[in-house]
């Protein structure tokens, strides 16, 4: 891997994860990321690669009796942010996550957007007007809702939904943001407007997609990990992995072998 | 058509093959069956027109001697003096004063409790206090009745030595605690039908348990919450044994909790307890105010079936 | 992007988070006391009843007495044959109607206008008032059918009353039999009536049972509806006994009987002012909650067996 002018936001290292039932999830995977790149997961379904991209903003916490093994370290500071003593919430205001099924709040498109903000204690209404509309911008959809910031969320179609979340996840400057399926549940024109904007995002951002469509990883992706039962089986440059992977088991799954 | 009715002649039907013979009888029993299961059901509708009917019938006889205009503005209501007067107002106000000290109480122990259960407590917890939820809802209402009597009110007399023994406020507070497992585990199924990627949503933002419980569960889940508060308005309205035994029997044109007044439905087991003649003004007055009961309660009833209606759609 | 990074103010964003962990903290003890305040009205309740009313519970007198003028002479027999009567005509009204009437939502009703208004009214009667039907009864069962204040109004009444938690339990417990166990009865050849009869009441009874004894146990507390009819408080005798040694065996005397029940007799004592009546309302008061608890209790262990043991898969 020629990567000498990459720097490593964040990588994993000899991780494992447990789900409280005792399942095995995760098996010493190491995996960086590079700042400002965009790494894409895929994997057949129950290859663990929502498991990964999850533990990451500790999402797992939220369920009693789940158990990390291993260090998921940050940069620069060096943090590992699965140590007992890092708060799950101050990793999730440096890590913001999108998921796989738009997820607004009951609330207006302005106050989905700076709820981040509002949770990080903001009062100061200029200040919020300014990033929401910042972040709106970001996500493409701040002149199909700027003259209704009131509206309810939910009132938006599925695909602005997505990206109103996208704007959410954008206005707190996360370092680095998770996406989980992010269009999955979207149709082929949304598809393209959020794949759009994370090319737009491409070099600004550190980013990490799970996608089940080889061709979605194929067309935003820097690096690709292809993972299987648990096992991280190669990581390299999207290009060489479609083009010359070196794992025979990679090379069943892009060509369709398993599906 | 004609070979229609033939199959139905008694001469046609004995040369029907012993087999279909046997067909016919089952599907006469199967109707037979459906029909008697259809009468059950209908039982449910034949209730609600006799109740419709006995409370108008029966108030209709009683509009006859009082008019309703006296009805709903007099401030006495005393059908049984030898000075009768028929105004609904005092019941009505006692109704409302005792319903609402309910809910002043009702209402934010059982939201905390409901937000508790669903955002904070573990598995476990939250497992072994719904059945206990379920077990409180079912003791009986005069049991209640004993412990605003004998208790709550002797206990609220220490902090307010003026308090009469018949009173408002003890036995508003005791329907409170009565309705508290009712709102508490509405509320909770409510707030449990929030889809958990809201939650994750909040969560992943930074939210501690108590932003996303506070600022995104509670909004999502809030007309299934308001729903549980209309429907205990009803239920305190409609609370009986409590209001008879510790509330006193006179009825009183107050507000004030601290005094003692009459509920429309204390009133109505003061008269029963009575031996008033089947037929006279007094035994029409109960279904009067029967009547102004039932129509509060189906109001609060209706409101409340259509707020959880919409939040049943919301999810 | 404009501010700073979290990362550059990682002592400040600290600092914001411990105090906002501060108010889940405060907020878990205020919720914990809120369960606890529930769980000990419980108990208190439950305490202050036996408590008050000790002397009486375990004295054999006071379960073989008639009602008296002297509280200490005062005693529950006639009260407990009433409620057990009157149980025992509500159990017999009440449940063939509601499982019934829940049989033919679930299994027969068509989807109509006229399923539609039976469903509402079992809603809607779900939350009337229980005094509601205790005017129901005066006007419908004791004058126009002249029934009188008996047993039979009595039960009818309260039979009425737990209709719709018969009928409610009964179809939750039909709805969880899947769709498969009955195309399997009717690919066999049976009838509707046969499925219904020998398969889904059959796999349902549990759940039905549950429900059936819950609204018991609430009849079984039930007061107002009983005072409204006009049930006695003072009741020195006892009805005809509904079997006997010589034939016929069985009569029916006792239906058309005057009563008293539990609930009332305690309201009865409960309302007197001297306060040695209040032991005996204590001691009824007792028995009515440990009576009403462990039927719940036996009725939601039961239900939480049945939703753990059967995975209809």
């Amino acid at each position: 891997m020629a990567n000498a002018d990459l720097t490593t936001k964040a990588e994993a290292r000899d991780f494992n994860f447990f789900y409280s039932n005792g399942h095995h999830a995760l098996k010493n995977i190491n995996l960086p990321l590079y700042e400002n790149k965009i790494t894409a997961l895929i994997g057949p379904s129950g290859c663990g690669k929502s498991t990964l991209l999850r533990s990451f903003n500790r999402m797992h916490d939220l369920y009693p009796g789940n158990r990390y093994e291993g260090e998921i370290v940050m940069h620069p500071d060096n943090t590992n942010i699965l140590d007992a003593n890092v708060d799950p919430i101050e990793v999730r205001m440096r890590i913001s996550m999108v998921f796989q099924k738009p997820n607004p709040f009951p609330k207006s498109i302005f106050e989905n957007v700076a709820y981040g903000l509002r949770v990080r204690g903001e009062k100061n209404k200029r200040l919020l007007a300014d990033k929401v509309e910042e972040a709106l911008k970001g996500a493409a959809l701040w002149d199909e809702v700027k003259d209704r910031l009131q509206d309810l969320a939910f009132n938006l179609s599925g695909g602005q939904q997505q990206r109103l979340c996208i704007a959410r996840a954008l206005a707190t400057d996360p370092e680095i943001m998770l996406f989980d399926e992010p269009t999955s549940a979207l149709d082929p024109i949304a598809t393209a407007n959020i794949e759009e904007l994370m090319n737009d995002l491409r070099g600004k951002l550190t980013m990490l997609v799970v996608t089940h469509n080889m061709q979605q990883a194929a067309r935003v992706s820097d690096y690709t990990a292809y993972m299987y039962l648990g096992d991280l089986i190669e990581h390299d440059k999207t290009g060489d992995i479609f083009i010359k992977p070196k794992d025979k088991r990679t090379e069943d799954y892009i060509t369709g072998r398993i599906s | 058509m004609n070979t229609a009715t033939q199959v139905q002649e008694p001469s046609q039907r004995t040369t029907i093959s012993p087999r279909l013979a046997k067909n016919y009888r089952r599907n006469i029993t199967e109707r037979i069956i459906e029909f008697l299961l259809m009468l059950c059901a209908l039982s449910a509708v034949f209730t609600t027109i006799a109740i419709v009917v006995i409370l108008v019938y029966e108030s209709y006889s009683f509009f006859e001697h009082v008019s309703v205009f006296d009805f709903l503005t007099d401030p006495q209501w005393t059908p049984l003096f030898e000075d009768a007067h028929y105004g609904i107002m005092p019941l009505v106000s006692g109704t409302l004063t005792i319903s609402f000290v309910a809910l002043a109480f009702a209402v934010p122990v059982g939201t905390i409790a409901a937000i508790y259960l669903s955002e904070f407590a573990s598995h476990k917890t939250r497992e072994t206090v719904k059945p206990i939820l379920e077990l409180l809802a079912g003791v009986p209402t005069i049991a209640f009745g004993y412990f605003a009597l004998l208790l709550v009110t002797p206990l609220l007399q220490m902090v307010f030595p003026d308090l009469p023994t018949f009173n408002m406020l003890g036995p508003g507070i005791v329907i409170g605690i009565m309705v508290v497992p009712y709102i508490a585990s509405v509320s909770e199924d409510a707030m449990r039908a929030v889809p958990m990627s809201m939650r994750e949503g909040a969560y992943a933002m930074g939210a501690t348990r108590f932003q996303t419980a506070m600022r995104v569960v509670t909004p999502a889940a809030i007309s299934g919450i308001v729903a549980a508060y209309i429907l205990a308005i009803s239920r305190a309205i409609g609370e009986t044994m409590v209001v008879a035994i510790a509330a006193g029997q006179q009825p009183n044109l107050t507000f004030n909790p601290m005094d003692s007044a009459a509920t429309i439905t204390a009133y109505i087991v003061q008269v029963a307890m009575g031996d008033l003649p089947h037929g006279s003004i007094g035994y029409q007055s109960i279904f009067a105010a029967g009547l102004v009961l039932m129509l509060m309660t189906l109001f609060f009833n209706v409101l409340g079936h259509f707020t959880r209606k919409k939040f049943r759609e919301a999810y | 992007m404009g501010t700073a990074s979290t990362l550059e103010n990682i002592d400040a964003v600290r600092a914001m988070i411990k105090r906002a962990k501060l108010k889940d903290h405060i907020f878990g003890l205020v919720g914990l006391v809120c369960i606890m305040l529930i769980l000990l009205t419980l108990l208190i309740l439950f305490v202050d009843l036996v408590v008050d009313g000790y002397p009486k519970l375990f004295s054999a007198d006071f379960y073989s007495n008639f009602p008296s003028r002297r509280a200490a002479k005062a005693g529950l027999l006639s009260a407990l044959v009433g409620s057990s009567l009157v149980m025992l005509v509500t159990f017999v009204s009440a449940v063939p109607m509601g499982v019934g009437a829940a049989i033919y939502l679930e299994e027969y009703a068509p989807k109509n206008w006229f399923t539609e208004i039976i469903e509402v009214n079992v809603t809607n009667l779900a939350a009337v008032p229980s005094i509601i039907y205790g005017l129901l009864a005066l006007g419908l069962f004791v004058y126009t059918l002249d029934f009188g204040n008996s047993i039979l109004t009595a039960g009818l009444t309260l039979g009425l009353l737990i209709l719709p938690v018969v009928i409610v339990a009964t179809r939750e417990a039909i709805r969880a039999i899947p769709i498969a166990i009955r195309e399997a009865a009717y690919a066999v050849g049976a009838t509707k009536g046969q499925v219904v009869g020998q398969h889904v009441v059959r796999y349902s009874a549990g759940g039905i049972l549950t429900g059936v004894i819950i609204g018991m146990a609430r009849a079984i507390g039930e007061t107002a509806p009983v005072i409204t009819i006009g049930a006695l408080t003072f009741i020195a005798f006892l009805p005809e006994s509904p079997v006997s040694s010589t034939p016929p065996f069985i009569n029916f005397e006792w239906l058309t009987s005057g009563f008293t029940v539990l609930p009332i007799q305690m309201f009865s004592w409960l309302s007197r002012p001297s306060s040695s009546f209040h032991v005996n309302a204590a001691a009824a008061g007792a028995i009515i909650i440990l009576v009403t608890l462990l039927m719940n209790g036996i009725a939601i262990k039961m239900r939480y067996n049945i939703r753990k043991k059967i995975k209809w898969q």
